[in-house]
C-alpha cells in the first residue's frame, strides 16, 4: 500500500501524466496503522467527497473530450471510477446524439472533471441544442474535431517559433 | 504544502476556476486535497452557451491538473500573511536542498 510521509511535496504528484494518487483512507481507520506517519484524516476530505458522489448520477469528462454520464457505482484512491449505465453524449455544433455503453472502468489519470447532475434540471437542455442522430452528429463533429486539429496545429507551430512550449502538449484537452 | 493549507482557508469562499481548456466555473469551494483537486458547490458555468453538457451539473469535482487558475475574492486573502508565508516556505525549501 502507499504509504504518505508527512513532508511528502506534493507538487512532484501534482504535475504530468502520472497517475494521481488519492491518499489511502483504510490505514487511518483502523489499529493496523504501524510504519511511518500518516496524514491526519482531515487531509482526506476529497476522498471522502468522492464517497458523496457514489450512487449518484454524473457527467465525467475525460482528458480525450467524452463526455460520459452514468451512476457512480465504484472508485479507489486513485480516483479510478466505476460507472454503470453509462450514456457518452456527443455534442457537435447545437446537435447533441447518446450513445448507450453500459458499464464503464474509468483510469484516474483520464478524469478531468467530474460533476454530479442535478435531477431536477437534468432534462432543461439548453433550448438552442437539439438531439440528433448519431450518424449526423458524428459526421459533425469529426469535421469540427478536424478543424480544431488543424487550428491547433497552426498555433502551436507560432508558439514554438516563438520560444514557447504549447500548454498542455502532448495532453488533449478539449 | 503551503497552497494546500492556503486553500484550506479558502473553503466555503466563492472562487472562480479557470480551466485548461478555458472553461471557467464559479463556485463554492468545499474541500481541496493534497493534489489541489478541488470540490465546488453550486457551480455556475460561464459561457455556459458553449459547454452544454455542464448545464445541469449542481457540483463537481475537478482534478486538480487541469486547473490553470483558481480567482480568489479579495477581501478573504492576507495578502502579507501569504507572502511571509511563501518567503519562509521557499528559505525552508531552500534549506532543504543544500
Amino acid at each position: 500500500m502507499e504509504r504518505l510521509p508527512m513532508n511528502e511535496n506534493p507538487a512532484g504528484a501534482h504535475h504530468g501524466n502520472a497517475p494521481q494518487g488519492f491518499p489511502p483512507q483504510n490505514n487511518t481507520l483502523g489499529p493496523m496503522s504501524q510504519g511511518p506517519p500518516q496524514l491526519p484524516p482531515q487531509m482526506f476530505t476529497t476522498a471522502a467527497q468522492l464517497l458523496d458522489l457514489t450512487d449518484k448520477k454524473l457527467v465525467l469528462v475525460l482528458r480525450d473530450g467524452r463526455k460520459l454520464i452514468g451512476v457512480l457505482r465504484s472508485w479507489d484512491q486513485f480516483a479510478n471510477l466505476v460507472l454503470q449505465d453509462t450514456i457518452e453524449r456527443l455534442y457537435a455544433g447545437n446537435l447533441y446524439a447518446d450513445i448507450p455503453r453500459g458499464i464503464f472502468l474509468v483510469r484516474g489519470e483520464n478524469v478531468l472533471l467530474l460533476g454530479e447532475i442535478d435531477l431536477d434540471k437534468e432534462d432543461d437542455i439548453p433550448p438552442h441544442i437539439q438531439r440528433a442522430s448519431f450518424q449526423e452528429v458524428f459526421e459533425l463533429k469529426k469535421k469540427e474535431d478536424g478543424a480544431r486539429k488543424v487550428g491547433d496545429k497552426k498555433r502551436h507551430g507560432k508558439l514554438q517559433t516563438l520560444g514557447f512550449e504549447p500548454e498542455h502538449s502532448g495532453e488533449i484537452l478539449f | 504544502m503551503l497552497f494546500f493549507s492556503f486553500f484550506k482557508t479558502l473553503t466555503n469562499q466563492t472562487v472562480t476556476i479557470e480551466l485548461k481548456n478555458d472553461i471557467r466555473i464559479r463556485g463554492t469551494l468545499k474541500s481541496v486535497d493534497q493534489y489541489l483537486n478541488i470540490k465546488l458547490d453550486d457551480v455556475d458555468v460561464l459561457d455556459l452557451d458553449k459547454y452544454p453538457h455542464l448545464s445541469s451539473v449542481k457540483n463537481m469535482f475537478i482534478r486538480g491538473s487541469v486547473v490553470r487558475y483558481v480567482m480568489l475574492p479579495r477581501s478573504e486573502v492576507d495578502i502579507g500573511l501569504l507572502e511571509d508565508a511563501t518567503r519562509r516556505e521557499a528559505a525552508n525549501q531552500a534549506g532543504k536542498a543544500r
